[in-house]
């Protein structure tokens, strides 16, 4: 390159651009924890936090794209399920209990629950390679309000799940199973998928932040996730467990999302539903606002 | 404006344990003005920067970026700052225009602008061949170049450079100085450069700090600096190191030397007046083969030397940490 050329792009380069706006900035500070009020004050205050926030959980779904393994792994697992006990144990929907006697269709929304639990587990996993490779220093440097860091990873795991999840509903469409809620039914499902999804994520994201360690992530998710799982009405209706199991279930996020997402696929609308929606909603809130305790902490120990 | 760009009052900072990584420092510099704060692995630089970046809070003292407290104003010193970390922070699943993409949007820019500055950083950094593949494969010296684009992509007023340049193979060392000397002329951005290079701080600062366990132990312009050690260096090279230690067991006595150190088959004897020393020295070296001997003035090692009692690289080997290229070591053939 010749010196003119240098000379040319170094003053271009240090040109100032845009206004002289330093002072104009939305006193944000914290995480998309602290209270959900807050946050949609943040949002309203200062739109450039949005675009943020798109721009980073954009970032996610390019490495999804560019490493796509992983996204495409967390679906076999819960296809294979579907189409094993799918096929294994049709009988079982002759107890007393089950919504449907097509047991792909009882097991469809579980298992979409199921998958936005092992696609979610693992969520802390790229912020806890971000904060290692230095990127979380370069964000925090840069202007935008933190809350909009974390929760990138957060909805980006609410988001990537729901597509995952699509696959396994498709799957079971093709298996025979219709989702007979309609679509008001299928959005109470996917907003199961989200909250579980988001609120795993953001428990793993915590748990990142606070343990630092990949393995130990791995460890504490894995010896959550399956108990969960199998204490939950996701493979078997409730009135078909022992009574301890039973007790269990009831005080069990995954069951509550498993519940209100099966609700909504067979548009049974049972009348204390609404107890499993608040407690999946509250789940969610609580959360992410731990992830927003440790991700503070993590910002202010420098 | 009258205030400096950058202004820091009695800055401490004590990590639990406890360890005193900053004991109260002050400096100021001006925007379009390159500073460097030169000492050995963990003297306190990283400390210094993250505090003024806003990465992290001190335990006492006050810094100002433009008059905006790092502090209580956090997000107002961010909109005016341009941070390059010590280790390169580049997304390797993303191309370098990605990366450089998405660093504008986080900076606030879009549209027209953010392709266009995205372009000129490209162009800045030689790297527009390489910018649509992913930056995961690069070479140190490339990262380390795309660590920069992505630091000024929004035309910051204060750029940090933790240790630009370490790490690097002396080739892209040279791209990274001729960059950073480009980036300062004729700019209004201020710099804070650090490095435990003394030809780094020497060739590219305007003004030096030197930093020893958390405290500034001298401060100026390097001609400044190296002014204040009064006197010269004479460098005598021997034949072989029986010559260089022969030569060593005669001139520790000599009055005209004030100081002596060897490096491999060199001696640098601190004394008054070179020119003058020259004659007492060969006198005292009679019969030893010598090859050379030549004056320097003083290098900031000299300096740190003068103000520490001990080089650079003693202090890094000290504290375990990686060897600098520039010390020399004190007596080692003795
Ligand atoms: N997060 C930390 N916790 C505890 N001690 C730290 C931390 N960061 C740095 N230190 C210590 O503070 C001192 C200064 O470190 P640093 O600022 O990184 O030095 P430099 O950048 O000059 O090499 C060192 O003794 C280092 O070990
Ligand atoms: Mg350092």
């Amino acid at each position: 390159m010749n010196d003119g050329m240098r000379d040319d792009a170094v003053s271009r380069a240090l040109a100032p651009i845009g206004g002289d706006d330093a002072d104009d900035v939305a006193p944000v500070h914290g995480s998309a924890a602290g209270a959900t009020r807050k946050e949609r004050e943040a949002i309203a205050a200062d739109p450039q936090a949005l675009l943020a926030l798109g721009a980073l959980i954009g970032r996610l779904f390019l490495h999804d794209r560019r490493a796509p393994t992983f996204v495409i792994i967390n679906v076999i697992q819960p296809l294979i399920w579907l189409l094993l006990f799918g096929s294994l144990f049709s009988g079982v929907t002759r107890l007393a209990g089950f919504p449907t006697d097509n047991y792909f269709a009882f097991l469809a929304p579980g298992l979409m629950v199921m998958t936005s639990l092992f696609g979610s587990a693992f969520s802390g996993m790229s912020l806890l390679m971000d904060e290692q490779r230095g990127l979380l220093d370069r964000f925090f440097t840069s202007p935008v309000p933190h809350w909009t860091i974390l929760a990138s990873y957060v909805l980006h795991t609410a988001l990537i799940v729901m597509v995952q999840a699509s696959v396994i509903l498709l799957a079971a469409m093709i298996a025979g199973a219709r989702p007979s809620g309609g679509f008001i039914g299928l959005l109470a499902t996917y907003g199961a998928v989200f909250l579980i999804g988001g609120a795993v994520g953001a428990l793993s994201n915590a748990l990142a932040l606070v343990l630092k360690r990949h393995d130990a992530v791995i460890g504490v998710m894995n010896f959550m996730i399956l108990p969960l799982v199998f204490l939950s009405t996701m493979m078997i209706a409730r009135p078909a467990m022992p009574i301890w199991m039973l007790h269990i279930s009831l005080i069990n996020p995954v069951d509550w999302a498993v519940t209100v997402a099966r609700a909504g696929f067979f548009g049974h609308w049972q009348g204390d539903l609404w107890r499993d929606m608040i407690g999946l909603a509250v789940f969610f809130v609580l959360m992410t606002m731990l992830a927003g305790r440790a991700f503070r902490r993590q910002r202010l120990s420098g | 404006m009258t205030h400096p760009l950058v202004e820091v009052h009695g800055l401490k900072k004590t990590y639990p344990g406890p360890v005193e990584a900053l004991r109260g420092i002050d400096f100021s510099f001006a925007r379009g003005e390159i500073f460097a704060l030169l000492g050995p692995n963990g003297a306190g630089k990283t400390t210094t920067v993250r505090i003024l970046a806003t990465l992290s809070q001190p335990s006492a003292g006050r810094a100002l970026i433009d008059g905006h407290h790092v502090v209580n104003e956090a997000p107002a010193v961010r909109r005016l700052i341009g941070y390059v970390g010590q280790a390169s922070a580049v997304d390797e699943r993303l191309t370098a225009r990605e990366n450089l993409m998405l660093q504008g949007r986080l900076q606030g820019l879009a549209g027209g602008v953010l392709k266009r500055r995205v372009e000129e950083m490209l162009s800045l950094i030689d790297l527009a061949a390489q910018a649509d593949r992913p930056s995961g494969g690069w070479s140190g010296g490339m990262r380390r170049r795309l660590d920069l684009a992505m630091g000024l992509i929004h035309g910051p007023r204060l750029l940090f450079l933790d240790e630009p340049s370490a790490g690097l193979d002396p080739e892209s060392r040279a791209a990274i100085w001729s960059e950073i000397a480009d980036l300062a002329h004729g700019s209004g951005m201020g710099i804070l450069l650090t490095t435990h290079y003394l030809e780094e701080a020497d060739r590219l600062a305007d003004r030096v700090a030197i930093i020893d366990r958390g405290t500034i132990v001298a401060i100026g312009t390097p001609e400044e600096l190296k002014s204040r050690i009064a006197g010269d260096v004479l460098i005598v090279e021997f034949a072989d190191p029986a010559d260089l230690a022969e030569g060593v067991r005669r001139l520790k006595t000599n009055e005209a030397v004030r100081d002596l150190r060897s490096s491999g088959r060199t001696l640098h004897l601190t004394v008054e007046n070179g020119a003058q020393a020259i004659p007492v020295v060969m006198t005292a070296l009679q019969g030893v083969a010598v090859v050379s001997i030549s004056i320097q003035r003083p290098t900031l090692d000299d300096v740190y030397l003068a103000a520490t009692g001990r080089t650079m690289r003693e202090a890094e080997a000290g504290i375990g940490a990686e060897n600098s290229d520039s010390a020399i070591r004190k007596g080692e053939a003795a």
